[in-house]
């Protein structure tokens, strides 16, 4: 044998955390690929500006519940006078949480369902998905809201930006029997997607609105897991100390195996 | 010589592991210990509380609730203020020696910012009942002496208009006054001191 | 002389040893230091694979410690348990540290479990005299996975729910009385409130006691027998003048000392992940689980956690419910024959024939690509996969059976084999 018994558990761990590694891109949606969202929750600049884009673009309907304003206030290093001027608007202490104006009930009856709450919406779907999902609305007369989306079909939701990022238009590719040679459309459905184009422009480049999105998905991974900066590096400590630690009870158990014949 | 070394190797080794052991085992202990702490809702919902005064009237007392204990705020007529003002030999704590029950800017004869209005988190010093208002004077139950004040039904503890505790009950010391300060004329926050201008 | 009653204590002796002397005169503290620790004396000759029953009670503690904390600020009902969860992981002081402890526990708690069964088949520890002590083991680990399962509904997520609902429906493939058992289970018409409020009830009370009993029982029975090790030989049988084991050395200090290297390298591995990736990539905290549960929405792709996935792909395998359900119940039942199916005489694998080397590899495998199956959504190819793999599970034990009637085996030698 070349793997030697003993080190099998060793072979089987390595194993677990290898496999581990492509479920990363969780929620996959159909042909269409997800774009990474190459964000970085430890750049505060980043974090104030997707703080308030959310703010100024998602909260007048989703809700980040979980999330109270002083612990942002505190992450994003903000003054009482800047949280209340730039952030706070239906809220009046910093104690409270990022809750929404609009009634639920008023929300299903305009939306056919309450826009859900996105403290946790990195976490279940992923960055890419929601950075992916606020580049790919496309111009559908058919949809009820006039645009449709690539990565989260026939979504409720309009295109909320469209003023920064312009309208774009979708192209998809056909199917053709092999036998009866018919062909047949496959409008809106993201496996047969082709490209998208630009076909209105907005108020910002196709640059500039990119960074925006990656700024509110900044902000979502952030509300997802607070605790993730503070954690890696506790995380490190907490390492250093069980290396030493490890150190000496090795020596110990050399030291006390000596006897051992 | 060689195994004496090997003693003191051995001791100095399982001292330093078992110290490092216990440093980690404190360590470990923190995170677990903290989480009692009031967590960011408690803080929350224990936020200072604003009161307007604006609609009490003298002689009569508003309750608010702050960090889930009932704060009584009493406006005292002019005549409490003098009956106040008189005999002082039969309470405890008279000059509100005991530092802890009130902040220093409360630490004065008539235990307020303003002399008019008395806070006092109504919570008996004793066990913690919460005291009945006995604003008149000398009724039948409590005798001919009673000048106003607070009667803790549970144990009979007597407290004067200021909240400081009569001698010879079970309370130890004086009705605790909040951290307290005045917004504007008539507009009170209870739960920042007054020294803490934001 | 160790029985010596306490008014027996030498003049002058300092006040440590008079208290122990007062101790072990109304309770048998030396008496039980000596039996389980200093003079228990096991083979000098364990491996990495003897490390993970002790890795199991580290993390039982871990869970029982985290377990308590978290149920201090935890609501167990469908209206607040989700929130409740949030609150813990962002109001709550170091809440997200206890939360990942204990979600990462589980994990762990199933990785150094299965090692630990499977070091008992590399070197016979089930067989003769230790078959009790293998069927208390069952019986901690179907208690275990009883445990996580009731455990992983209390979050209220997506994957909770639909979880739930796919394993308690599981038990309406029994037949007459499958429908009102499952209905009983719940309390209720749909996995509810009542549903949670029970299996809360069960995951922090009854399953935990139970579990804590079966340890101490687990332990005093190999205390009874003694350890088995890589060589599968009885040191008792081969004692020294002094009636100790030529073989053995004593737990304390020499295993406590090795025991101590495992137990950190194992913590360095497991706060690693709880630092650094407490989801695991979605294997230890599934992200559909970070949606609140949704009675009338199914997730795209429901899977079990990971440690369930290998009994989950042999249910889907079958292509019949009941016959499903009862394939997958007598993959866990077999388990517990495992000390009659053996008939070998020879423990450790050391001594075996290939023919069982390779089986036991073939298993193995077998019950790795399962689990991995148990992952992926069923695709025709899977579950051919799974079928055969199901086939080669169920063939070990039967292969095992036949082939150990007559297996022959390199002869064991006497002494254990130890290279300083």
């Amino acid at each position: 044998m070349i793997i030697r018994v003993k080190h099998i558990p060793a072979v089987l761990l390595s194993t677990v955390i290898g496999l581990s590694m492509p479920m990363v891109a969780n929620a996959a949606g159909g042909g269409f690929a997800l774009e990474a969202a190459g964000n970085d929750v430890a750049d505060i600049a980043s974090l104030q500006r997707g703080a308030r884009n959310f703010v100024n673009y998602c909260m007048g309907c989703h809700s980040a519940k979980y999330i109270r304003f002083s612990k942002l206030q505190e992450t994003l290093r903000l003054t009482d006078e800047q949280i209340q001027e730039n952030l706070m608007f239906a809220a009046s202490k910093v104690d409270e949480t990022m809750r929404v104006a609009m009634p639920a009930a008023d929300a299903a009856r305009w939306f056919g369902q309450v826009p859900p709450d996105l403290t946790l919406v990195a976490r279940s779907r992923g960055t890419a998905w929601v950075y992916t999902f606020l580049k790919s609305f496309y111009l559908d007369e058919k949809a009820a809201t006039g645009t449709n989306n690539l990565v989260f079909p026939n979504a409720s939701m309009p295109h909320v930006l469209w003023e920064l990022q312009g309208l774009q238009s979708a192209t998809f590719h056909t199917s053709t029997n092999e036998e009866t040679g018919e062909i047949t459309e496959h409008f809106g459905d993201p496996a047969y997607f082709e490209s998208l184009e630009q076909v209105a422009t907005g108020s910002l480049s196709p640059e500039e609105y990119d960074q925006f999105v990656r700024d509110i998905v900044n902000f979502l991974d952030w509300a997802g897991t607070p605790e993730q900066l503070e954690r890696r590096t506790l995380g490190i400590w907490v390492l250093i100390f069980l290396l030493v630690f490890l150190i000496f009870a090795y020596l110990l158990k050399v030291e006390i195996w000596k006897d051992v014949k | 010589m060689s195994e004496d070394n090997g003693l003191s190797r051995r001791r100095f080794l399982t001292v330093a592991t078992s110290i490092t052991g216990a440093v980690g085992a404190v360590a470990a202990a923190v995170p677990f210990l903290s989480s009692w702490q009031p967590s960011a809702r408690a803080r929350a919902l224990g936020a200072p509380v604003e009161v307007d005064l604006s609609k009490l009237e003298p002689g009569s007392m508003m309750r608010v609730i702050w960090r889930g204990n009932p704060v009584s705020i009493l406006r005292r007529s002019e005549t409490m203020l003098k009956l106040l003002a008189g005999e002082k030999a039969d309470l405890r704590d008279p000059d509100s020696d005991v530092l802890d029950q009130q902040p220093e800017y409360a630490r004065n004869a008539t235990r307020s910012i303003k002399p008019e209005f008395l806070i006092v988190i109504s919570n008996c010093t004793h066990l913690g009942c919460v005291p009945v208002n006995r604003f008149e004077v000398a009724p039948a139950d409590l005798g001919p002496d009673w000048v106003g004040g607070f009667f803790c039904p549970c144990h009979g503890s007597k407290f004067d208009l200021a909240g400081r505790v009569y001698a010879g009950v079970p309370a130890p010391t004086n009705l605790k006054v909040p951290p307290h300060r005045y917004l504007g004329d008539k507009t009170l926050l209870i739960g920042e001191d007054a020294e803490v201008a934001a | 002389m160790s029985n010596a009653p306490a008014n027996a204590v030498p003049e002058g002796a300092g006040r440590g040893t008079r208290l122990l002397a007062w101790i072990d005169a109304r309770f048998p503290l030396s008496k039980m230091m000596r039996e389980h620790a200093t003079e228990y004396y096991a083979g000098k000759n364990f491996n990495i694979w003897y490390v993970f029953g002790v890795l199991a009670m580290v993390v039982l503690i871990i869970q029982l410690i985290t377990g308590i904390f978290l149920t201090m600020n935890y609501k167990p009902s469908a209206e607040d348990a989700f929130a409740s969860v949030e609150y813990i992981m962002r109001d709550v002081e170091w809440g997200w540290l206890i939360r990942y402890l204990h979600s990462t526990g589980a994990s762990a708690f199933f990785i150094v479990v299965y090692l630990h069964m499977f070091r008992a088949m590399l070197y016979g520890s089930y067989k003769k005299p230790r078959e009790l002590l293998w069927l208390i083991g069952m019986v901690i680990y179907v208690a275990l996975m009883a445990e996580a399962f009731m455990g992983y509904l209390l979050p209220w997520g997506q994957m909770s729910y639909w979880g739930a609902q796919v394993i308690i429906s599981l038990f309406g493939a029994l037949p007459v009385i499958g429908d009102p058992l499952v209905e009983w289970i719940r309390g209720d018409y749909n996995i509810s409130d009542i549903t949670l409020n029970r299996f809360f009830a069960l995951h922090v009370i009854a399953v935990p006691l139970a579990l804590v009993m079966l340890v101490v029982m687990h332990i005093l029975a190999l205390h009874e027998t003694g350890s088995n090790n890589p060589d599968g030989i009885e040191i008792k049988e081969n004692k020294g003048p002094d009636g100790i084991p030529v073989d053995g050395i004593a737990f304390h200090p020499f295993y406590t000392a090795k025991d101590l290297v495992a137990i950190i390298v194992f913590l360095i591995l497991f706060l690693g992940v709880v630092f650094f990736a407490p989801e695991m990539g979605g294997y230890f905290l599934e992200h559909a689980n970070f949606e609140p549960a949704n009675s009338l929405k199914t997730p795209e792709h429901i899977a079990p956690v990971w440690y369930f996935t290998p009994f989950y792909a042999i249910l889907r395998a079958v292509p019949d419910k009941l016959g499903g359900v009862i394939l997958m119940g007598g993959a866990i039942i077999v388990l517990f024959l495992l000390p009659w199916l053996d008939r070998s005489p020879v423990k450790s694998i050391r001594y075996r024939g290939w023919g069982y080397k390779g089986a036991l590899a073939v298993f193995a495998v077998s019950f790795v690509v399962l689990g991995y199956l148990g992952m992926q959504p069923p695709t025709d190819t899977y579950t051919l996969i799974a079928r055969v793999c199901t086939i080669l599970y169920f063939g070990f034990f039967i292969y095992l059976y036949i082939y150990t009637g007559s297996e022959q085996g390199k002869p064991v030698p006497d002494r254990l084999t130890y290279h300083g």
